[in-house]
């Protein structure tokens, strides 16, 4: 999978979860960057984005994820081992 | 309603999209309940509570939350607190799980300390209900505990009292009997939740490690679906009852083309002794007070034939209407809730034809229409619903079934007679209209949340807020209960005056529509214009606020000779009596004792 992929596919779990079809993703968006990025949509997010990739995240990759350039280049790495 | 939250709902689905689910609930014009409900959680309940929102929403309720911080239930509850009074919560929630309990037996244990362990638990939780159904005077939801995720002793540790199984069990039965002690305290039963979710899935840990969430993000929706249910039935928006297709829903098979000696139904084989359970299931509803009906496309003869069948468990006098005719079934089921008195809204519709399915809905948008399945889903399905949670058991909602039976006699007799004052004095009416009783007070409170139609306010009470209203002296309480030659309809009429300045104003007037045109609501008001003589009261003043559904009692205060002060650009409208010059009774067909 590559990067455009992940986030294509990223960029709609985001819209889904915040209801909002104007959501761009970049490398630098952070949760700063979406007014309800909070840590309980980051719960949501989280999980949705594990099933969206077939992955499971482990419990240290969850808290130390800190934008989605981050999160795109942790999908990379568990979708190809 | 949205079909998304209505069981089976798809946890993932609700989760992702809670956004999006709110704002097509608040987008749908529907007119809702609003009530505040505090959560004190000993654990996070985030989710729970935006997942409890969507599910009261869609219900017709519409919740305001107070959230209390990380775990602090117990401190939120039980110590001074300001933001929690002024919030005055309609019902308390009180989301702890079996990461709430202080200290678990050792194995060292001795029976004595094992025993003090389980006191000071339980004596905090009771120290706890007791002060907040003190200052609050609501309801309290309180979950049991579920049982632990592993077993220290494997299978001995349900056994042995040293066991976190055995210990937690112990609690358990202890909240029971607090709950059965206290009408307005409800178990949550996440212990059953997590059995029937798996209780490996509900609690892997990895969402307590990360989140403090003591159960699996996947299985808040099933929680905040059970508590949703407890709450809508608590504030009266339980379903009323089945209206029930017959061939291949009771049945398997077509009574009409096989005969009532073809139908599946029986011990004797797999697909007939599934309906006998479901019919099983059904009968057994009738004691919670739940109307069965039919509505079926059959000749009358061939559907009586099937329910007379020796193998099923319902029979014909089970049901209140048994509408058997080729006409559509939204409009068999127009017609039935009228006879019933009762809105389609409160019916529960069972088909196992979509395409009956589809039409239902589409007339009827409200009716609660379940996805059945196959038959050994029926009871699967429309158990897990929560259309019937049942929050108190009173001898009322058992006697229902016998009243309406009642009725549809009274309705026969009616038709013999030409004059209907005539008709009214061979019902033999005598009515008890007294001040609250205590033996009452569910049933008040009870009726005060469920009557929609004769409501002039739609005020809601708790049963403590019907206890505060009998015992304030400035206020006058009265009860009707109405008896005839077919039976007793029970406590059927409520009414609260608050009395100001010599003026009694009307903050509450309902009856129950099982029995109107009976006269019973000149008798109540008879009853409370001798009150308010004996008081010295000259006036009384009543008010009608117009909803969805009391459109029936628009010109009541006119009808009772009261005099129009005001009517505004809502409709609600105030009305006078005046007492000065006396009063004239006006029914002359009850005889009243008071």
């Amino acid at each position: 999978m590559d990067r455009e992929e992940i986030f294509g596919q990223l960029t709609e779990v985001f819209r889904d979860i915040f209801d909002d079809d104007s959501i761009e993703l970049t490398d630098e968006t952070t949760a700063a960057d979406i007014e309800e990025w909070n840590s309980f949509t980051h719960i949501t997010l989280i999980s949705d984005i594990e099933d969206a990739f077939g992955i499971r995240f482990e419990m240290k990759d969850v808290v130390g994820l800190k934008n989605v350039g981050e999160m795109a280049d942790l999908i990379e790495k568990l979708s190809i081992s | 309603m949205l079909n998304e939250l209505n069981y089976p709902f798809d946890p993932k689905y609700l989760i992702s999209h809670e956004k999006k689910l709110r704002r097509l609930l608040k987008a749908d014009g529907v007119k809702r309940i609003p009530k505040r409900i505090a959560i004190l959680g000993g654990s996070t309940t985030h989710d729970l509570m935006l997942m409890l929102e969507l599910f009261l929403l869609n219900y017709g309720i519409e919740p305001e939350f107070y959230e209390s911080e990380y775990n602090q239930y117990y401190e939120d509850g039980m110590f001074p607190n300001p933001a929690l009074e002024k919030f005055r919560p309609d019902v308390i929630w009180i989301h702890t799980t079996n990461r709430n309990i202080t200290a678990f037996p050792s194995l060292k244990s001795s029976t004595e300390e094992i025993d003090s362990l389980y006191k000071a638990e339980l004596d905090k939780f009771t120290g706890l209900w007791k002060r907040l159904s003190e200052i609050y005077n609501c309801p309290i939801v309180q979950n049991n505990f579920e049982p632990p995720f592993y077993r220290l002793m494997g299978n001995r540790d349900i056994s042995d009292p040293h066991g976190a199984g055995n210990f937690i069990n112990r609690l358990n039965t202890a909240f029971y009997r607090y709950a059965s002690e206290h009408e307005n305290f409800h178990i949550c039963d996440i212990a059953y939740l997590a059995a029937d979710y798996g209780l490996k899935e509900w609690s892997d840990p990895y969402y307590w490690y990360l989140y403090k969430y003591a159960l699996n993000l996947y299985a808040i929706p099933s929680l905040s679906f059970q508590v949703a249910n407890i709450v809508k039935a608590i504030f009266g928006k339980n379903k009323k009852g089945f209206v029930l297709d017959l061939d291949n829903t009771l049945w398997g098979g077509v009574v009409g083309d096989d005969g009532p000696e073809g139908l599946e139904l029986g011990p004797e084989e797999a697909v007939g002794a599934a309906y006998l359970e479901f019919q099983r299931y059904l009968k057994a509803h009738t004691e919670l007070g739940i109307l069965l009906n039919v509505d079926s496309k059959n000749d009358s003869e061939n559907a009586l034939a099937g329910l007379n069948h020796p193998d099923g468990a319902l029979k014909p006098e089970d049901f209140i209407e048994i509408v058997a005719n080729w006409e559509s079934k939204d409009r068999n089921l127009a017609k039935i809730a009228e006879e019933l008195s009762l809105m389609p809204e409160s019916l529960v519709f069972v088909d196992d034809n979509p395409a009956e399915r589809a039409i239902v809905k589409q007339s009827f948008p409200e009716v609660s229409v379940p996805e059945i399945g196959e038959v050994r889903d029926y009871i699967l399905t429309l158990d897990r619903s929560g259309f019937f949670e049942c929050t108190s058991l009173s001898g009322d909602d058992m006697a229902r079934n016998e009243m309406y039976r009642a009725n549809a006699k009274r309705a026969a007799v009616a038709k013999e007679f030409s004059d209907y004052r005539e008709y009214l004095l061979s019902l033999e009416m005598e009515a008890v209209i007294r001040p609250f009783e205590q033996m009452y007070f569910s049933r008040i409170a009870q009726l005060s949340n469920k009557s929609n139609q004769f409501n002039l306010t739609t005020k809601r009470f708790t049963v403590e807020e019907i206890v505060a209203a009998h015992e304030d002296p400035d206020r006058i309480d009265l009860y009707g209960r109405l008896m005839d030659r077919f039976g007793d309809n029970g406590v059927v009429s409520i009414v609260i005056g608050r009395i100001e300045e010599g003026v009694c104003h009307i903050e509450l007037w309902l009856m129950s529509c099982r029995v109107l045109k009976r006269d019973m609501e000149f008798a109540m008001m008879d009853a409370l214009a001798g009150k308010c003589l004996e008081r010295g009261i000259r006036e009384i003043r009543g008010y009608y606020y117009p909803t969805e559904k009391n459109k029936m009692v628009r010109d009541f205060y006119a009808l009772q000779g009261f005099e129009k002060l005001s009517e505004d650009e809502a409709g609600n409208t105030v009305w006078s009596l005046s007492l000065s010059e006396g009063y004239s009774r006006k029914n002359t067909v009850i005889k009243t004792e008071s």
